[in-house]
């Protein structure tokens, strides 16, 4: 039988295992932010245990950091504490920080692939659940809990049970309109919020095969949307001119020998999967969500869903919709483009190629939020900044930002925001505020029309 | 990490699927850079209306319920990583969440705090959630070594799955920080061979 992309890089990583247990992984690269770790790093305190390898952790401040004005003092005392505790910890362990400022700082699943940190074959891990963003380049990311950093930081090691494995194959060729975004959307839509539970998922076919790096990300992004640990995508042509010449990338020769190595991850022919599923990309039109978990998702131009479910019912009542209703036309006031779903270049680019000589409707405000300091420059390089802010959309500095809404940009209560993150959970972006997640086009026609509009009718 | 054997307790029940970590700490109370008081802002947009005040219809408002088992709907504790959630919990009070289904990193979070998820049949669940509603007094056995959790009044018990390793670590008050320092040796040798 042969191995999936999943167990190769898996089994080069088991330092033991467990009897009747789990195993020891052993993890390449660590990254860390302001919120996950403190805690971490007084427990190692705590028990009088140092850390045993400094320098394969990047730490970032991205989660609690506001995006204005971030070279003044930062008011919320809570916040600034937290983000001091980041600095103070890193400066005593010898940890490199992109913190608030640096020219690198940004969200943390953008900055560490831009950087060339992220590379195919490692293992990454990082206290926060979309790590599975790295996924994208064909290593095992996935996000860990507090108390498993803390024993990555003693031990560069977690102890976990192998996952199941999934595949998620699509052929064909997408429509005209229809972003990445739209294609883990419909994968949600079709396997729900819980479909990859205990699996770590591959997404294979020409679809992923034909995407861009940055489009592979978002899809790899959400794979924790469906429950599952991660999602990868096996290294090919697109991964290595990506990583190729990143700050952090192997040079010359030595990327030459890793490239030889990269190649020989793949899935063998042979190689068996635990569950398989199999979709059309001619069935996949640009996605909105309507309910308040991610998989809730349906084509704009379909109507809600009808379902008897206690559950279901109580998450259409937040939303304030009915089922068999149609979104189209829906007044909707708020707009967000970030997240690291949706924070690269590349989606600024679709936002802006279609807002150009455009308006955002009256009734909008529309955040447009960089994933990091590098994505911030290549707008302004690129004059998109004076197409957002022409159009009248407000572009702020970089970090999660309403995303999870921890900082000042929040979504208030009753209103609705259609966002290019991740989650649409009741209250994440503020309390009572109400998410519809959709991809950065259908974001930015949604901010010149003020409302739901079918995509596919304007491109 | 407390040492878990056996539990008799009264249980709240929450009949709600797919119920997220932002639900259970909203992100908000994420500031804090202990572990310790995230209890009283657990479920916190659920406990209280915008304006502060109590939801008098929330569960965990409600006078007639008490207990340290949490009985929750399908896929509890998907969503974000933070392990706030587990700490909120266990702050709060619970030893034990019974659902039908848990998210990957809640449970792994759970165990490294010593709050034993107990997955249960859909039908033990709903069978469960029933007998609490009829009698909010109930009382429910969950025990460890036995992975069986009963409920006499309702002379209903199920066998639940745990990985025999955690079962170990819980049993003794012993969590993974503890084993993979005892291996250090051969980490580092494994670190050296590749
Ligand atoms: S952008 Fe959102 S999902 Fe991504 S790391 Fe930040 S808070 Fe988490």
């Amino acid at each position: 039988m042969g191995k999936t992309l999943f167990d190769k890089v898996w089994d080069s990583h088991v330092v033991t295992t467990i009897k009747d247990g789990p195993q020891v992984l052993y993890i390449d690269k660590h990254l860390i932010h302001e919120v996950t770790s403190p805690q971490a790093f007084n427990e190692l305190k705590e028990r009088g245990i140092p850390l045993l390898r400094p320098h394969q952790i990047l730490a970032t401040a991205d989660h609690n950091t506001p995006t204005k004005d971030q070279h003044l003092p930062i008011k919320d005392e809570l916040s600034r504490k937290q983000l001091e505790a980041l600095t103070n910890n890193c400066a005593e362990n010898n940890i490199e920080l992109y913190g608030l400022g640096h020219k690198y700082n940004g969200i943390v699943h953008v900055i560490a692939p831009e950087l060339g940190v992220t590379q195919p074959g490692m293992t990454i891990v990082c206290g926060d659940s979309h790590t599975s963003t790295h996924g994208a380049f064909g290593s095992i990311a996935f996000g860990i809990g507090t108390s498993q950093v803390a024993q990555v930081f003693a031990t560069q090691s977690v102890v976990m049970e192998k996952p199941k494995s999934m595949r998620i194959t699509i052929d064909g060729k997408l429509k005209k309109g229809v972003l990445s975004k739209d294609v883990v959307l419909y994968i949600l839509s079709k396997i729900t919020a819980n479909g990859g539970t205990g699996h770590f998922i591959e997404f294979a076919g020409e679809v992923f095969e034909n995407m861009s790096m940055e489009s592979r990300m978002t899809v790899c992004n959400m794979s924790i949307e469906m429950g599952a640990r991660g999602g990868m995508i096996a290294p090919d042509a697109t991964t290595f001119d990506y990583v190729k010449g990143r700050e952090f990338a192997p040079k010359d020769a030595d990327f030459e020998q890793k490239v030889a190595y990269w190649k020989t991850l793949a899935t063998d022919v042979r190689a068996v999967f635990d569950t398989e599923y199999t979709f059309d990309a001619s069935d996949i039109a640009p996605m909105i969500t309507f309910g308040t978990n991610p998989g809730m998702g349906i084509k704009i131009t379909e109507l809600i869903p009808e379902n008897k479910n206690e559950s279901y019912k109580k998450s259409l009542q937040y939303m304030g919709f009915s089922q068999g209703a149609s979104l189209e036309n829906l007044q909707v006031n708020y707009v967000f483009i970030g997240s690291c779903t949706n924070a690269r270049i590349e989606d600024f680019r679709a936002a802006a190629d279609f807002i150009k000589g455009k308006q955002k409707a009256a009734n909008v405000t529309a955040l447009i939020v960089p994933g990091s300091q590098l994505v911030a420059q290549q707008i302004k390089k690129e004059g998109l900044q004076e197409i957002f802010e022409t159009a009248g959309f407000e572009l702020r500095q970089p970090g999660c930002s309403a995303c999870l809404a921890m900082n000042d940009d929040k979504i208030p209560d009753g209103e609705y925001c259609v966002a290019t993150s991740n989650r649409n959970f009741e209250g994440r972006q503020g309390q009572g505020s109400r998410t519809l997640l959709a991809s950065p086009l259908v974001a930015a026609s949604v901010a010149v029309a003020g409302k739901i509009v079918d995509i596919t009718k304007l491109v | 990490m407390e040492k878990f054997k056996t539990l008799e307790a009264r249980a709240i029940p929450l009949p709600v699927e797919n119920i997220d970590t932002d639900q259970i700490i909203p992100a908000r109370f994420l500031k804090a850079t202990d572990r310790i008081g995230f209890g009283k802002n657990l479920f916190k947009d659920w406990r209280h209306y915008k304006d502060g005040s109590l939801n008098d219809e929330f569960v965990l408002n409600n006078d007639v319920f008490h207990g340290s088992i949490l009985v929750a709907g399908s896929n509890f504790g998907c969503g974000s990583s933070r392990e706030h959630a587990a700490w909120a919990l266990c702050d709060y009070g619970f030893k034990v969440v019974v659902s039908s289904f848990f998210a990957d990193i809640f449970k792994g979070n759970a165990l490294n705090n010593g709050l034993l998820p107990v997955q249960v049949s859909e039908d033990f669940l709903q069978a469960l959630l029933k007998g609490l509603s009829e009698d909010p007094k109930m009382i429910i056995s969950v025990n460890l070594e036995q992975q069986l959790i009963t409920v006499a009044r309702l002379n209903l018990s199920e066998k639940f799955e745990i990985n025999p390793y955690k079962k170990l670590c819980l049993l003794s008050g012993y969590d993974d920080m503890d084993y993979l320092v005892s291996i250090l040796d051969d980490i580092k040798e494994y670190e050296e061979k590749r």
